[in-house]
């Protein structure tokens, strides 16, 4: 069955080739659960994406940041053709994503462990203005290995952050190195609320996505990185890579 | 100054509903008051630094004034990138308000000095660096600079200058005007160099911000073109500034300031100022003999 989001796929390979830059697999990992929250969850107006009323999704792991232009773009935040320029000198949209430039993205990430005590900013935030916005944070399972992830899970926990959700792109990419065991458990173990679903299944993501808890939520999501492409799934040699122009042909001929 | 932080921050979380204080796990009790007055606004946060500084970028992101305050090392050094990335890349608005300044816990030991945060955070673009001299003063200068959307890096002392002064935000004073030399004094250091240059004619600028720099007012008060700079943290911070500032003509500069090595001894903070030459003679001598030169 074709995905339908094989087309934001090849609008990563590309802007990936055509600068030489670009985490694809990392991007791919986390595609399918950028397209539901923007597709069918989150409360943000393209053409007023900073209003005050808003939800805020903060891509912590921000080298994943092709997937989210792929979707802004796609969604009207800013011109398709702003992805010919991926990280150029000029560009709005770098290897990592800036707030302060590209429409829609809500803290400039890059650094691991700092999109997810900010994104508990801001959930405190909503708090203490009693908006009932939504908060969502999306880390990665190589990214658990930083303090400040955990931090913050004892400070939403203790803060009954119950607008924040936190979704762990679990694709194993950290197993190499510090391997982070059940992080479902480990999360409840905070005090939050825990659910662990297939990344790639839109209804799965959808319904752990809309689930009402009165403690802050985690999402486990089970995903495989570089997932729609065969010769980049699981593929380290791919993790900050962008094809030749043999690979190009090969990866846009046998995206699903 | 401690308890005029206190008194102050009381004050501005009455009169703005969008201060939000953090602080972790110091001055607890003496905040009991703003517990209790202002309990959604005022968190006791925990030992968390890095994750406090991230919290209150994403408070600032929703609009609210974030203050955030434990002990310098603490503040500064154990979260310099979310300072870096979070505030100042970021471009939002917080406040970051220390305690123990360089080695006001001079006997809980290197662990808990910290004269490299004025070094450290001149480093970050963006970063606005406050040094207070007297209470009053950072009553004055926090009220001018907490909601000016950028952030803003407050260094409380113990030790503190005998006198307040009318000081504004960003604005060196000029003490005293003289003809044979020029005294920057930063902060605290005020006192020790108005005692050393007793009956000298020279001229003392006092700088309450290291950053922003007020260049204007060195400029038209350096006509001896000899610079003594008195610095209260790790030496030599400002040099870059002087040295732009002064670009067009020849200068001769001597510096005061924390040495550039780790503190091993314990003791008061008046034996260290003692050991590492923070004294009146000490500093009049290096006067001296740049007036000579």
């Amino acid at each position: 069955m074709k995905s339908p989001l094989k087309k934001l796929k090849q609008i990563i390979v590309r802007a990936s080739a055509k600068s030489g830059e670009g985490h694809i697999p990392s991007a791919f990992s986390v595609l399918d659960i950028l397209w539901v929250l923007y597709d069918k969850i989150l409360q943000i107006d393209p053409k007023n994406p900073r209003a005050d009323d808003r939800d805020s999704f903060i891509l912590s792991k921000g080298h994943a940041s092709l997937a989210l232009y792929a979707v802004l773009a796609e969604k009207w935040f800013f011109p398709l053709s702003e992805l010919e320029n991926f990280g150029k000198f000029g560009s709005i949209l770098g290897g990592h994503p800036d707030r302060n430039k590209v429409p829609g993205v809500e803290a400039s990430t890059g650094s691991l462990g700092h999109g997810f005590p900010i994104g508990a900013g801001v959930a405190l935030g909503l708090k203490i203005k009693k908006l009932s916005n939504k908060v969502f944070v999306l880390v990665g399972d190589g990214e658990c290995n930083e303090g400040t992830v955990w931090e913050s899970a004892l400070l939403a926990s203790h803060h009954k952050l119950s607008n924040l959700s936190c979704i762990v792109d679990y694709n194993h990419s950290t197993d190499r190195a510090l391997g982070m065991g059940n992080i479902s458990k480990k999360f409840e173990s905070f005090g939050w609320d825990a659910c662990v679903i297939n990344g790639h299944d839109h209804k799965e993501i959808y319904n752990a996505l809309i689930k009402k808890t009165d403690k802050p939520k985690v999402i486990i999501a089970n995903t495989i990185k570089g997932y729609g492409s065969k010769t980049m799934e699981n593929n380290p040699a791919w993790h900050h890579k962008s094809p030749s122009p043999e690979e190009f042909d090969v990866l846009m001929e046998e995206l699903f | 100054m401690r308890k005029q932080f206190i008194k102050t921050i009381e004050s501005i979380l009455e009169q703005d509903e969008k201060a939000v204080l953090l602080l972790g796990d110091i001055g607890v009790f003496g905040f009991r008051k703003a517990f209790e007055s202002f309990p959604e606004r005022v968190f006791n946060i925990g030992i968390l630094e890095q994750s406090t500084i991230g919290l209150a970028a994403g408070l600032s992101m929703q609009g609210l004034i974030p203050i955030a305050h434990t002990i310098a090392p603490f503040l500064v050094e154990r979260s310099i990138e979310q300072l870096k990335n979070d505030f100042c890349y970021q471009k939002l608005s917080g406040n970051f308000v220390s305690v123990g300044a360089s080695y006001d816990y001079a006997a809980l030991g290197c662990t808990h000095h910290c004269p490299g945060d004025v070094g450290m955070l001149k480093n970050i673009p963006g970063m606005e660096i406050v040094l207070p001299g007297a209470a009053e003063e950072f009553d004055k200068l926090f009220r001018q600079a907490y909601a000016n959307e950028k952030p803003t890096y407050f260094r409380l002392s113990e030790k503190q200058n005998s006198k307040n002064y009318d000081v504004e935000f960003g604005k060196a004073k000029v003490i005293k005007r003289g003809k044979l030399a020029t005294i920057i004094a930063v902060g605290t250091m005020l006192e020790l160099a108005m005692v050393a240059t007793e009956g000298l004619d020279v001229t003392i600028l006092y700088y309450t911000a290291v950053a922003p720099f007020d260049k204007k007012t060195l400029l038209e008060n350096s006509d001896s073109s000899k610079i003594l700079l008195c610095e209260p943290y790790y030496a030599g911070a400002l040099l870059p500034e002087i040295l732009e500032t002064m670009s067009s003509k020849p200068i001769s500069i001597e510096s005061i300031g924390v040495p550039n090595r780790m503190l091993t001894n314990y003791g008061t903070a008046c034996e260290h100022d003692e050991s590492i030459g923070f004294t009146y003679k000490n500093i009049r001598g290096k006067l001296l003999k740049l007036i000579k030169q």
